[in-house]
């Protein structure tokens, strides 16, 4: 658990972290979600501005966790210039893989919170998946 | 430390008291320092006595109460009695029969709501509230207000975390019906003079409801002198199992209230179309009870009071002054609730500079040192503090100066983490 928790907080995290990339609003966007997590009282929002079917720009904004706030920022990389095809299948195991660290099951609401509010502004649904379903 | 004598123990010796509780004993694994357990306030870790009193109940007369005439079935209503009338002694109730066996606080204080505030709260009455609430004394009466047209009002808190009193006292002068307000802020520690508040809610013609869920785990608390209408506590929050819980209630009001649940156990007569009910607080006990729970929060009981609550309360004291010394050296501390020890109770809530505390705890948990970070049910009042979340720490008898050491380590490590220090 010692190493669980130092590599949780691993470079990759902390870097985005204190420097999140795409963070901001977009105004006006084609879509606009956000969303909390109440256990830890985590917010996200995203905005995103669509083109061809793909993603030409993306920003995040909210407050919370380090996990919450750098998964968001990795995540926003992860989607720019894709396909909105690509992005709906994009799962909660490609964006852990992408994080890179061990994510306890106490953190991983926090972890996902990001691309469950990407995943529930491009749907454009009113209520969001179970993190289980992602 | 043997719970069976009533031998006092020496002053802080709380190396005798960790021995009682096997979970502080356990081997930590490999890499892993001993675990520092503050998160009490949450739920207490029982003592062997209590975990034996419960597997002795399921090993040797396990059996429904109030039922059976054979002798597992006597031995067991006994010992379940036998836990009331202790809880009786424990909080100075004039009767056992004003103690009714609940779940837990949540349970007891949705009871209130739903009888006695069902029977005597009308459209217009004012039921009064504190900012500081748990959630557990909050959505109950919001609950009540919806369904009858009642209105909530808070009193306000001083910027030291307590109670305002002036605005108590401009909320009384409206003639509430209740006064409803918690002994201990489960997020601040902050204790309340809850006899004074009583007394002056009384005077003001209202009825009294004293969230104690915080408070009879950690000091002598005596309804006599609280005089108050009704307390509700939890067991699991002071050593004994989880679904043992207890409302006081005075005894006349009990009586005059209307059931919670309709089932077995709370009847007298059962026609087809119409029932009667049991005496209190039978009344209220619908249905098989939590039977070794209960008896698990009996021994419980006699193991605080072979300590004494006024030791607890003393050792609380010591562990929480010192903390609150050791943390503020912390660089980017910021602690929440009054300063001084005597006014707050077993729990310190904190951040810890713009550190999210549930990266805090997740450090701290590297560290083995497990506390509770978020809003801790109490949303309102950390909208009031201006935060989303607070880290808390909270303690027990178990803890000693040791876990505090343990504890300003831990929050050095995440400032090296997060590059603040």
């Amino acid at each position: 658990m010692v190493h669980m928790v130092d590599s949780l907080y691993r470079e990759i995290i902390l870097d985005h972290y204190r420097n999140p990339r795409n963070k901001g609003t977009l105004d006006p966007a084609d879509f606009s979600y956000e969303d909390t997590n109440p256990l830890c009282g985590d917010e996200v929002r995203i905005d995103l501005r669509v083109a061809d079917d793909r993603v030409a720009a993306i920003r995040f904004s909210g407050r919370g966790c380090a996990v919450s706030q750098a998964s968001t920022s990795i995540l926003t990389e992860m989607v720019e210039g894709k396909s909105l095809d690509e992005v709906k299948s994009l799962t909660k195991d490609d964006l852990l893989e992408e994080l890179g660290i061990p994510v306890s099951p106490a953190r991983l609401k926090c972890a996902l919170l990001g691309l469950k509010v990407l995943k529930a502004g491009i749907y454009g649904v009113d209520h969001t998946e179970d993190e289980d379903d992602l | 430390m043997q719970t069976q004598t009533n031998q006092p123990v020496t002053p802080l010796d709380a190396a005798a008291i960790r021995a009682d509780f096997p979970i502080l004993n356990q081997d930590p694994g490999p890499d892993r320092k001993p675990l520092v357990f503050l998160d009490s306030a949450a739920s207490s870790q029982k003592p062997a006595v209590v975990i034996e009193a419960l597997d002795d109940y399921h090993r040797r007369y396990n059996a429904n109460i109030h039922r059976g005439v054979y002798q597992l079935s006597e031995l067991a209503t006994g010992r379940y009695e036998q836990a009331r009338h202790l809880v009786a002694d424990f909080i100075g109730a004039a009767s056992h029969r004003e103690c009714v066996f609940v779940r837990n606080t949540t349970e007891a204080i949705n009871l209130v709501a739903q009888t006695w505030g069902r029977r005597n709260i009308r459209v217009g009455d004012l039921i009064v509230l504190t900012v500081m609430e748990h959630h557990s004394n909050l959505v109950p009466w919001q609950i009540l207000a919806e369904e009858t047209g009642a209105e909530l009002a808070h009193v306000r808190l001083t910027p030291d975390g307590r109670l305002d009193l002036d605005h108590l006292d401009d909320l009384l002068a409206r003639d509430p019906k209740l006064v409803a307000f918690t002994h201990v802020s489960n997020s601040l520690g902050t204790l309340v003079d809850a006899a004074e508040i009583s007394r002056r809610a009384r005077a003001a013609g209202a009825a009294v409801l004293i969230d104690g869920a915080q408070s009879v785990p950690h000091l002598p608390v005596d309804v006599r002198q609280l005089d108050c209408d009704f307390l509700a506590f939890s067991g699991h929050k002071m050593l004994a199992p989880m679904g043992s819980g207890v409302l006081y209630g005075k005894k006349a009001l009990l009586e005059a209230m209307p059931p919670y649940m309709g089932g077995g156990s709370m009847i007298r007569k059962v026609e087809l179309t119409r029932s009667t009910w049991a005496d209190v607080p039978a009344k209220f006990e619908a249905g098989t009870p939590a039977v070794g729970d209960a008896i698990g929060l009996g021994a419980a009981v006699e193991y605080l009071n072979a300590l004494g609550m006024d030791w607890v309360r003393e050792h609380e004291r010591d562990v929480v002054g010192y903390a609150l010394e050791r943390l503020v050296e912390v660089p980017g501390m910021t602690l929440y609730g009054p300063l001084d020890p005597a006014a707050r109770s077993g729990v310190v809530s904190f951040n810890l500079g713009d550190i999210h505390p549930h990266d805090v705890a997740a450090i701290l948990d590297g560290e083995n040192v497990a506390v509770r970070a978020g809003h801790h049910c109490t949303q309102p009042l950390m909208r009031e503090l201006g935060v989303v979340a607070t880290t808390r720490a909270s303690f027990y008898i178990y803890n000693t100066r040791e876990d505090v050491d343990r504890l300003v380590e831990a929050l050095h490590v995440a400032n090296r983490i997060f590059g603040l220090a």
